[in-house]
């Protein structure tokens, strides 16, 4: 069992200079199953990248603990990849060496890797930019690096921050289809932050909506979109009235929250 | 060859010059017509709009040239190669006639008699109103004011017409006469004089160490060089004319008397020893003024009114004679012209300390040629060259003697027989010494070197040591608050400062010149490593972690990378800086290196010299930065665009 567990999390940031207190998590309690896909959304500084980065190992939380497969999460590590809003490419090294850049590290046979190598910029679309510097890509092909980089390592869980924030409409939309096809490929465990609430509800099986001040899971969803952009096409999706009308209730739900802020501030 | 290129320097800067203006007038054509091509379709400010433009380098060049050819010089050599000659023959005219034109309002405001009086006149004022009263009895107050007014007496005498030495009127106007015959010689032109064969034989202008060649080698300076040398004569017997007069005989007989008997008083009188002072001060006083005026040299205005009307036509007959001469003077050859002094014409104003390109050129050819037997390198030291390097200094250099010492066992000892038989330590010792033949490789040589070698030691060892710590700064705690402090409080003062001490710690041999330029760019390398390594961004370092790396592949792969273009950049600065303090510290100290060269030529004024070791240096530094730029372009693409 590789659950992605989390128990009565907890994280508090405190300001060293004012000595100021920000509950940037509450009580965060989930249980993820291997395979699943989960998309979570909620208002700007609501803690949703703080809970990726004490998913990812990044933080540590103030109480409360995360594992994954009944181990506790102590700290950065191979079995839980990650993609960042930017990529965070190495900008020095081609697309082949940014790829294969988790298996230099486990000083893996060369020969193997470049096998490796070609087969995941194939799927995800790359073919054939193996030596191209990455700073000559556009920001669409730099995500798919990312991607690649964080697949070939063969971790148990992805976790990506806004992962696709940065693209063009279009872009977007055929990275999200890329994003379902990688997770039915694989069989992943995908836990995805977006601010598109479009593209929580296309990307999650699951939906967390998360409210701030503590931050905490406010409401969550079981979708199907996700299973159904597997075999249909996105836009379709997209004019399904069930869409739409949790569309819309999420929208809602998160203005309200946008101004509960607005009026206590 | 070299030699013939050497003598003609003359010649080949009139083709230079035509080339250079040619270069000048085409690249501003060419660069009016692209900034009237371009004009239309750029914007002000983009920074776009500086590429390329050649044309404006090519013209930035030129000017740079064509200024210094002009201002030292060179335009007038090449174009008017006789002219500095012609100047240095009426240079010894006017350095024959100056003790006159210096009594006469010529160059002047004033007769130097007038200013004599007006001075002496001053001074008597002063000297009567600050009579020191309580060091004086009042006889002796008495008697100093009359000796004042005796001086008074004296000026008064000299000025009165009536009273000139009968002697001095005669003279005066028996040398207006001869410098009249001056005047008419030179109106009658040089016409028939020639230059004497010696005079021709002599080195041609700049190739010699005597600047201008000083025997006349045109008819127009064959005349001004006779009559400078008649008018030696004049000049002579000018000078020893003085107004001594009947009427003064008997005041300065009187005057000396009573100013001896004041010193006596002086002497044997018993007086405190300020009061001492004071008497001593101001009785010496009065004698200075005295004496000057007992020398005779005030004349009645009037008298010298005909050698002036003389040396005034003089002056308008030199400058008729010149001809063309001050045409040519006026506009090739800026600055004060030519002077001549005791044995020498030499060029005034900015051809003094500004050397004329060919000039400069020679002087390099000159120490870049590695035959020291045949004049070339400096100070029996080659420019740039090569040598065989004994293998053993290399590695006797590298392999301290220490390491012989920690050696187990012990040194041999003589034994009975007188004899030493060395074990394998004493061989170690003679290999860590350098006292071994392990063969020889060619190896750069010269002060060129000897300066590059500094810098490039210092620099390697401030890259090896301050590039990591920096790295570590960048991302330690303990690192950073660790060294911070000693780092600066060592690199705020400036490099020189650090010099006296650290050659007197050192010696003047390279290691501390080394030292030296290893702390300049070991800060250097530090700041920007640290730089560079704290701005990785954090989601990359996150990244790497997820991915699997280890601290130390994450110091290598993510952090150094991330360093590299600030590290290439400090670099680049390190180099420069380096460089600026080497030439210092070889100035301080040291017999070899390019600063050396420069410390040595400031301390003889050559001139020259100085140039070529600004301009060895002003090359390799800018050798230095477009390697770098080209390291940088080559090595870090993608700065910039992460
Ligand atoms: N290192 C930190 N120190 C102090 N406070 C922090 C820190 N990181 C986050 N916070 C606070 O925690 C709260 C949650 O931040 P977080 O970055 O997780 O928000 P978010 O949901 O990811 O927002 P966004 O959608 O804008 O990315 C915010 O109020 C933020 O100010
Ligand atoms: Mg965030």
């Amino acid at each position: 069992m590789a659950d992605l567990v989390c128990k009565n999390l907890n994280m508090t940031f405190t300001n060293p200079q004012t000595g100021d207190a920000v509950e940037a998590l509450k009580d965060i309690n989930f249980n993820l199953s291997k395979g699943e896909l989960l998309s979570v959304l909620g208002p700007s500084g609501c803690g949703k990248t703080t809970l990726l980065n004490l998913l990812a190992g990044f933080l540590n939380p103030t109480s409360g603990e995360a594992s994954l497969g009944g181990k506790q999460i102590e700290g950065p590590g191979v079995e839980r990849g990650m993609v960042f809003q930017q990529g965070a490419l190495f900008e020095w090294l081609p697309v082949s060496k940014n790829v294969d850049y988790g298996l230099r590290m486990k000083k893996t046979d060369p020969a193997e890797s470049r096998v490796l190598v070609e087969k995941w910029l194939d799927i995800v679309g790359l073919q054939g930019f193996g030596d191209t510097p990455t700073y000559q890509l556009s920001g669409g092909m730099q995500q798919r690096v990312a991607l690649a980089r964080c697949l070939i390592n063969d971790p148990d869980v992805i976790l990506m921050d806004e992962p696709l924030g940065a693209l063009d409409a279009l872009t977007r939309e055929k990275m999200q289809s890329l994003v379902l096809e990688l997770w039915k490929e694989t069989g992943k465990t995908i836990m995805i932050i977006t601010h598109s609430v479009e593209e929580a509800l296309l990307l999650g099986e699951r939906l967390f909506v998360m409210a701030p001040r503590p931050g905490r899971i406010h409401k969550e969803y079981n979708l199907p979109f996700a299973e159904r952009g597997l075999s249909e096409s996105l836009r379709d999706i997209k004019q399904d009235a069930h869409f739409s009308q949790v569309r819309e209730e999420i929208l809602t739900m998160i203005w309200n929250m946008e101004e509960e802020i607005m009026g206590r501030a | 060859m070299l030699e013939s290129l050497s003598d003609n320097r003359a010649s080949i800067a009139a083709v230079l010059i035509l080339l250079i203006l040619a270069a000048f007038v085409v690249s501003l054509v060419i660069g009016k017509r692209q900034s009237r091509l371009r004009a239309k379709d750029e914007v002000f400010g983009d920074p776009q709009r500086t590429r390329g433009g050649w044309y404006w380098a090519l013209l930035g060049v030129c000017t740079i040239l064509l200024t210094w050819f002009y201002f030292s010089w060179g335009v007038g050599r090449a174009y008017f190669p006789q002219t500095a000659n012609e100047m240095c023959q009426i240079a010894k005219l006017d350095e024959t006639l100056s003790p006159i034109t210096a009594r006469l309002p010529i160059e002047s405001r004033y007769y130097k008699s007038t200013l004599l009086v007006s001075r002496n006149t001053t001074q008597l004022e002063t000297l009567e109103s600050s009579l020191p009263v309580e060091a004086f009895t009042e006889q002796e107050q008495t008697e100093l004011l009359a000796l004042i007014e005796n001086s008074r007496q004296l000026i008064v005498n000299s000025s009165d017409p009536a009273n000139l030495n009968q002697e001095a009127q005669v003279q005066f106007e028996k040398l207006s006469g001869e410098i009249e015959t001056l005047s008419a010689d030179l109106r009658k032109g040089s016409e028939g004089l020639e230059p004497t064969a010696e005079a021709l034989a002599q080195p041609k202008w700049g190739v010699s160490s005597t600047e201008i060649p000083i025997l006349p080698t045109t008819s127009r300076g064959v005349l001004f060089d006779q009559v400078a040398s008649k008018s030696e004569a004049i000049t002579a017997a000018f000078v020893k004319v003085r107004n001594h007069i009947p009427a003064n005989d008997a005041l300065i007989a009187d005057t000396k008397e009573r100013l001896a008997a004041l010193k006596e008083a002086n002497e044997s009188g018993s007086f405190d020893e300020k009061t001492t002072e004071a008497r001593n001060a101001y009785v010496k006083a009065v004698d200075r003024i005295f004496k000057r005026l007992d020398d005779g040299l005030i004349f009645p205005s009037k008298s010298l009114d005909t050698i002036n009307a003389a040396i005034t036509d003089l002056h308008d007959a030199k400058n008729d004679a010149k001809g063309n001469l001050t045409l040519i003077d006026a506009v090739f050859f800026p600055g004060k012209g030519v002077v001549k002094s005791k044995t020498q014409c030499t060029e005034q104003g900015s051809a003094r300390w500004l050397p004329k390109p060919t000039d400069v050129v020679a002087t390099f050819g000159k120490l870049a040629n590695p035959n020291l037997e045949d004049g070339g390198g400096y100070r029996g030291f080659p420019l740039l060259w090569w040598k065989w390097l004994p293998v053993a200094d290399v590695t006797g250099f590298l392999f301290p003697d220490w390491i012989a010492d920690a050696w187990p066992g012990e040194y041999a000892r003589h034994g009975s027989d007188g004899s030493i038989d060395p074990n394998f330590k004493d061989k170690l010792l003679a290999f860590a010494e350098g006292e071994v033949n392990l063969g020889s490789i060619p190896m750069l040589d010269g002060h060129i070197w000897d300066s590059l070698f500094r810098v490039l030691v210092a620099l390697a060892l401030g890259i090896l040591l301050g590039v990591p710590l920096g790295l570590f700064m960048g991302v330690s705690k303990f690192f950073k608050s660790f060294f911070d402090p000693l780092i600066e409080l060592y690199r705020p003062v400036p490099p020189l400062a650090w010099a006296p001490l650290i050659l007197t710690i050192f010696g003047i041999k390279d290691d501390g010149k080394i030292f030296l330029l290893f702390m300049v760019a070991f800060a250097i390398m530090v700041i920007s490593a640290r730089t560079g390594a704290s701005g990785t961004q954090l989601s990359k370092i996150r990244a790497a972690h997820s991915l699997g790396s280890t601290d130390r592949q994450i110091m290598w792969n993510v952090i150094f990378p991330n360093a590299l273009p600030e590290i290439l950049t400090g670099i680049r600065i390190a180099i420069g800086v380096c460089w600026g303090t080497l030439v210092a510290a070889e100035m301080l100290a040291g017999t070899t290196g390019v600063g050396f060269i420069e410390n040595i030529a400031r301390t003889v004024s050559d001139y020259e010299l100085i140039w070529v070791t600004i301009l060895i240096m002003g090359i390799l530094g800018l050798v230095f930065d477009l390697m770098m730029r080209w390291v940088i372009d080559k090595t870090i693409p993608w700065r910039g665009k992460g």
